[in-house]
């Protein structure tokens, strides 16, 4: 019998002590050897980089590649840069680098505060930005940061690159706009200057993915908030902005009775499903929870690099 | 028929020569090569059990390809402990912060690599740094002890040095 149509399982009803299939392997030394890898190969090939996700859905045949391609060994692809407006990451660039750059930390303070709570100091050593992203969970924790910080993906091939929103990046659950022959290679995020941003999330144990979670940027000026972005994870089939509240955010004081009430609009927003990590409802409750926690959190940063006026 | 890479890295030191095919695990081959301080438990990255160091970065070797570590250095607990007990680990030790001692070697690696990148952790720190491995015991309370035991001892004796 030829093992076709197995429902995914429960991770941990499947032996995880061996990947349970052959593949071939290969280790490009250059980007261009990357694509021309992935252009040959296509759907059949998966991009290894931190292995944390794409090793665990491997073990379980949650995904069988035919072929792996390991571009941890391209140099060039892990970095954290300041570059006018923007702050760009390389691909490759690990949690824990982001977690140890002041650039990260002072810039993209959500960003900041969402590595810090992912997974422990291995994974965190392990896994890559990169990988985060095109492993396209709606739980993904460095996504909701990156989409308050209005980034852009860059996506390469050997024809070329193209820029893409975050916020269009994502499809569905692991799902992303990216073609089988393409691979990230670059993110770009716009710095915070004026405001400054925070991520919150709720999960049960120090560990866990997010039950919900929530990044918010804010510019204030008097107390009252001038520009605001929220997105918002694992309440929706993918990361998602909550452009309506934001409009409803703009114009309302920090921590006012006004702001409580504008931020039941997430509750439109979202559209939450009930798992084994939590129910619809409790998610549908507390995003509001976490959205009023990181504007609090965002305006706190903003106040203490601007003293009250 | 699969394609068999060829691989050479250092465990402990020991320089080791192998063929493997591609989707063998780092955590096999190290316990096929004896060194069963690495363990098995959960095989999806939650437990932290089967932690070794590569290139002096603490990995996870249940999700590492063999063919991954080709020319790296690997370290196990054997390694950290080759010239007798660690500080760690005699503190360990004089605390009962060991039970049933299965998750202990995945403990005494990380808290040596806590005490490589600070000299004088806080409990925070030491919370933060073992928060990646899972005790079934719940021994947790004597673990942390114990580390910051050892880290007071090596920072005294570097002091005094």
């Amino acid at each position: 019998m030829v093992e076709q149509g197995i429902p995914p399982v429960n991770v941990t009803a499947r032996n995880t002590r061996i990947i349970p299939f052959d593949f071939d392997y290969y280790e490009p030394k250059t980007l261009r050897e990357a694509l021309e890898l992935l252009d040959k190969y296509g759907e059949s090939a998966k991009i290894l980089a931190g292995g944390t996700d794409l090793l665990v859905k491997m073990k379980v045949r949650l995904v069988e590649p035919r072929v792996v391609i390991n571009v941890k060994k391209i140099p060039g692809l892990r970095y954290v840069v300041e570059d006018g407006d923007y702050v760009r990451i390389g691909a490759l660039t690990t949690l824990r680098d982001l977690e140890k750059s002041d650039l990260v930390k002072e810039r993209l303070p959500a960003l900041y505060d969402a590595v810090k709570v992912m997974g422990s100091v291995q994974i965190r050593n392990m896994a890559t930005i990169g990988g985060n992203l095109c492993n396209a969970s709606p739980a993904a924790d460095t996504a909701p940061p990156l989409l308050v910080h209005n980034a852009r993906v860059v996506l390469a091939s050997i024809y070329g690159e193209r820029v893409v929103p975050l916020e269009e990046f994502f499809v569905g659950p692991g799902r992303t706009v990216m073609k089988p022959n393409e691979m990230l290679v670059e993110i770009l995020a716009e710095k915070a200057s004026r405001g400054s941003s925070s991520f919150k999330k709720v999960s049960r144990v120090a560990l866990d993915l997010a039950i919900a979670s929530a990044a918010a940027y804010v510019e204030v000026e008097g107390g009252i908030i001038r520009e605001a972005r929220i997105a918002l994870g694992s309440v929706a089939p993918k990361p998602i902005r909550a452009r309506k509240t934001e409009e409803l955010v703009k114009g309302l004081p920090v921590g006012s009775e006004e702001l409580r009430k504008a931020l039941y609009a997430l509750e439109e927003e979202v559209s939450p499903i009930t798992d084994v990590r939590s129910t619809a409802e409790y998610r549908r409750y507390i995003v509001k929870v976490l959205a009023w926690g990181a504007i609090e959190s965002a305006y706190e940063r903003v106040a203490k690099r601007a003293p009250a006026s | 028929m699969p394609q068999l890479v060829r691989v050479s890295f250092r465990v402990n030191g020991e320089p080791v020569e192998l063929s493997v095919k591609p989707n063998e695990l780092l955590l096999n081959t190290l316990r096929r090569l004896g060194y069963t301080s690495v363990k098995y438990a959960c095989g999806i990255g939650e437990c932290g059990n089967c932690t070794v160091l590569v290139n002096g970065e603490p990995v996870l070797a249940c999700l590492t390809l063999t063919v991954d570590v080709n020319g790296a250095e690997v370290v196990t607990v054997e390694g950290l402990s080759k010239h007798g007990l660690t500080e760690v680990q005699k503190a360990m030790i004089e605390e009962g912060a060991i039970q049933c001692g299965y998750c202990t070697p995945t403990f005494v690696i990380m808290a040596e690599y806590l005490l490589r990148e600070k000299e004088r952790p806080t409990v925070d720190d030491v919370r933060e740094y073992l928060k990646g491995v899972l005790c079934r015991c719940t021994g947790y309370i004597n673990v942390i002890k114990a580390v910051l035991k050892a880290a007071e001892r090596l920072s005294r004796k570097a002091g005094s040095s």
